[in-house]
């Protein structure tokens, strides 16, 4: 066995070798150099070991925990990294000297564009996906993780994948399609950890000792399936040569504009909504000490959410070359999708009916109350904008960035800083997070924060909608469009302040997750350094 | 007829109506008789942590499969 892996090893560095001489761009080159390092250093590190008798390993038990620690914190890591990028190119809109000349072109706005999007939802978002999907399918299932070190092919693999798509933007390697910017070899290895990701978890579910799949793993689940298919379809390209990063899209005008974003919306449906509502059903009964408040209702919320967001994507295609039709279809399934959201919104919220009082003491509760909030906020706000005539207005303008990012900071960010704070003290077998007060600091400062970019963006974005219809008695046109980037220049300061308090409560929050893992362990009896099973309580 | 309408006419008929009825197959499977006594143990799953993810299955506290269908 040892063997074999040691062959595959180095003909995987072999070939990364070959890349790395014949590459045809930088981007190529580098991650074929990396791909080389790694697998050289995995196969001395195999040769090092081969033959020798493997030390009797006790059989693992109780929850593998190993894995979601680690997971959360990449998750931490890659928050702060995606948040920082996202303030500095805030920034960069309102003061265009910050895209420094000597550093051009690897830290213009076009480049770290990409690297902040793709940061906080794939890097910050996906890794915290990945760790509660992992630690809620045992938990529900009351069995240990399947697949054995499977599970920490997913974490580097999908960590692998991090550091191409990121590296690769800076090199300027992109295939120019939003929030699926990675070239095909990158895919194609996405594809890989994807599916592992997808055996790990259907292979617990298999295993459960539940009968019952509880309803977090549905959405879990549907988010890990849906991925895959879009991430799929969506990619599908011809490299132009096995030893470059540029590839052809299959598709082609219009075709390609609406498989994008039959990508992409549900890229937010699957991703950023039915991977986090796993969260949700989770980890806010769990937080409040009560079961959901409708059963019923969460799986009548799984399958309309299923059913509906699918048809969304084509509200990001009014007025193009798009026929009417789908545009139409696009519309009247993001207004219909507004029930389902809302209904998993108070079905959440209800499930503190009897527990309201916690809100008084329980900041991580707070955060996942407002998290909440912010998702039918945005979830209102969605269906409105894909009406034609709203978009006629708000399309192209900061508007849509407002939107973006009151659900993604809002809902996504605030419900994986709960979540971090749920998760901490339990993996780590402490009683509670070091600093309570600073769980709180932390809430306002994000609140604040998100308070002033949802704002600003709000005003600029009307404003700059209005600006670009205005005409004069004669019919013209009355503003340029530099006329309008002038008149935006204040909300784009108090947009990057509202980007600096986000980033603020999250350094917060890593500085109190730090001294909580590395404070003084509680007393606990049988904690030899072993996974503790029941952390919980 | 060319793939693209025959895709199109079937999308917005026959398929629409199939997914729909599915959908309103899926509702109306949920508040089946009996249904009720089934989601309040399953609202309860997040709820119970004195599980043991080691335990052998017969020992499990009526929370397996096999139990489950015992119990009930």
């Amino acid at each position: 066995m040892d063997y074999i892996k040691a062959f595959l090893l180095a003909g995987v560095a072999l070939v990364a070798a070959m890349g790395a001489n014949w590459a045809q761009d930088p981007a190529y080159q580098l991650h074929a150099v990396l791909i080389l390092v790694i697998a050289l250093c995995m196969f001395v590190w195999v040769i090092r070991n081969a033959g020798e008798p493997r030390a009797d390993k006790p059989v693992p038990t109780g929850y593998d925990d190993g894995v979601i620690r680690a997971g959360v914190i990449a998750t931490a890591f890659w928050g702060i990294a995606g948040f920082l990028v996202g303030t500095f190119i805030a920034f960069q809109l309102a003061f265009p000297a910050l895209n420094f000349d000597w550093a051009q072109p690897y830290t213009n706005f076009g480049r770290l564009r990409p690297i902040h999007t793709s940061a906080v939802i794939f890097a910050f978002g996906g890794n915290g996906l990945i760790a509660t999907s992992f630690y809620v399918v045992q938990r529900t299932g009351a069995t240990r993780l399947w697949g054995g070190n499977l599970a920490w092919l997913v974490f580097w693999g999908y960590q692998l994948f991090i550091v191409l798509a990121a590296t690769g933007y800076l090199l300027g390697s992109t295939q120019s399609k939003e929030y699926a910017e990675p070239e095909w070899y990158v895919d194609i290895w996405l594809t890989i950890v994807w599916l592992a990701y997808l055996a790990v978890f259907l292979g617990t579910i298999f295993k459960r000792r539940e009968r019952h799949i509880y309803v977090a793993n549905w959405f879990y689940l549907a988010f890990i399936i849906t991925v895959a298919m879009l991430h799929v379809i969506n990619n599908l390209s011809i490299p132009v040569s096995i030893w470059g990063s540029k590839s052809v899209q299959v598709f082609a005008g219009v075709q390609d504009a609406m498989t994008q974003w039959w990508y992409g919306h549900n890229a937010v449906g699957f991703f950023l909504t039915a991977g986090f509502l796993g969260m949700m059903y989770y980890f806010v009964p769990k937080q409040a000490g009560r079961p959901v408040y409708s059963y019923k209702l969460s799986i009548i919320h799984f399958w309309a959410l299923i059913f509906l967001y699918i048809w969304a994507g084509p509200h990001h295609l009014h007025y193009t070359a798009l026929p009417d039709w789908a545009s139409t279809l696009g519309m009247v399934f993001s207004i219909i999708l507004w029930m389902p959201s809302w209904g998993g919104m108070i079905n959440g919220l209800m499930t503190l009916q009897g527990a309201w009082d916690k809100l008084r003491t329980d900041p991580i509760l707070r955060m996942f109350v407002l998290s909440l909030g912010f998702y039918g906020m945005s979830t209102f706000e969605g269906p409105m904008m894909s009406i034609r005539a709203v978009n006629s207005l708000s399309h192209y303008t900061d508007w849509t960035i407002g939107h973006v990012h009151s659900g993604a900071l809002g809902w996504n960010g605030m419900i994986t800083f709960a979540c971090l704070y749920f998760l901490t003290p339990r993996l780590w077998g402490r009683d509670k997070m070091y600093s309570m007060s600073a769980i709180n600091w932390h809430f306002w400062l994000a609140t604040i924060g998100i308070v002033l970019y949802a704002a600003s963006m709000w005003v600029t974005g009307i404003m700059e909608g209005l600006m670009w219809r205005e005409v004069d008695d004669q019919g013209f046109l009355v503003n340029s469009f530099a006329d309008t980037v002038a008149a935006k220049f204040p909300m784009y300061v108090v947009r990057g302040l509202g980007g600096v308090m986000f980033l603020a409560g999250a350094v917060i929050m890593v500085w109190n997750m730090w001294m909580t893992i590395r404070g003084p362990k509680a007393a606990r009896a049988g904690a030899t350094g072993t996974t503790p099973t029941v952390a919980a309580e | 007829m060319d793939t693209y309408s025959f895709l199109r006419e079937l999308a917005d008929s026959w398929f629409l109506l199939a997914m729909f009825c599915f959908f309103l197959g899926a509702v109306l499977f949920l508040f089946r008789p009996g249904s009720r006594k089934m989601h309040e143990d399953a609202s309860q799953i997040p709820l119970r942590d004195n599980l043991d993810p080691d335990a052998p299955r017969l020992d499990c506290v009526g929370n397996c499969p096999d139990c489950f269908k015992r119990t009930s």
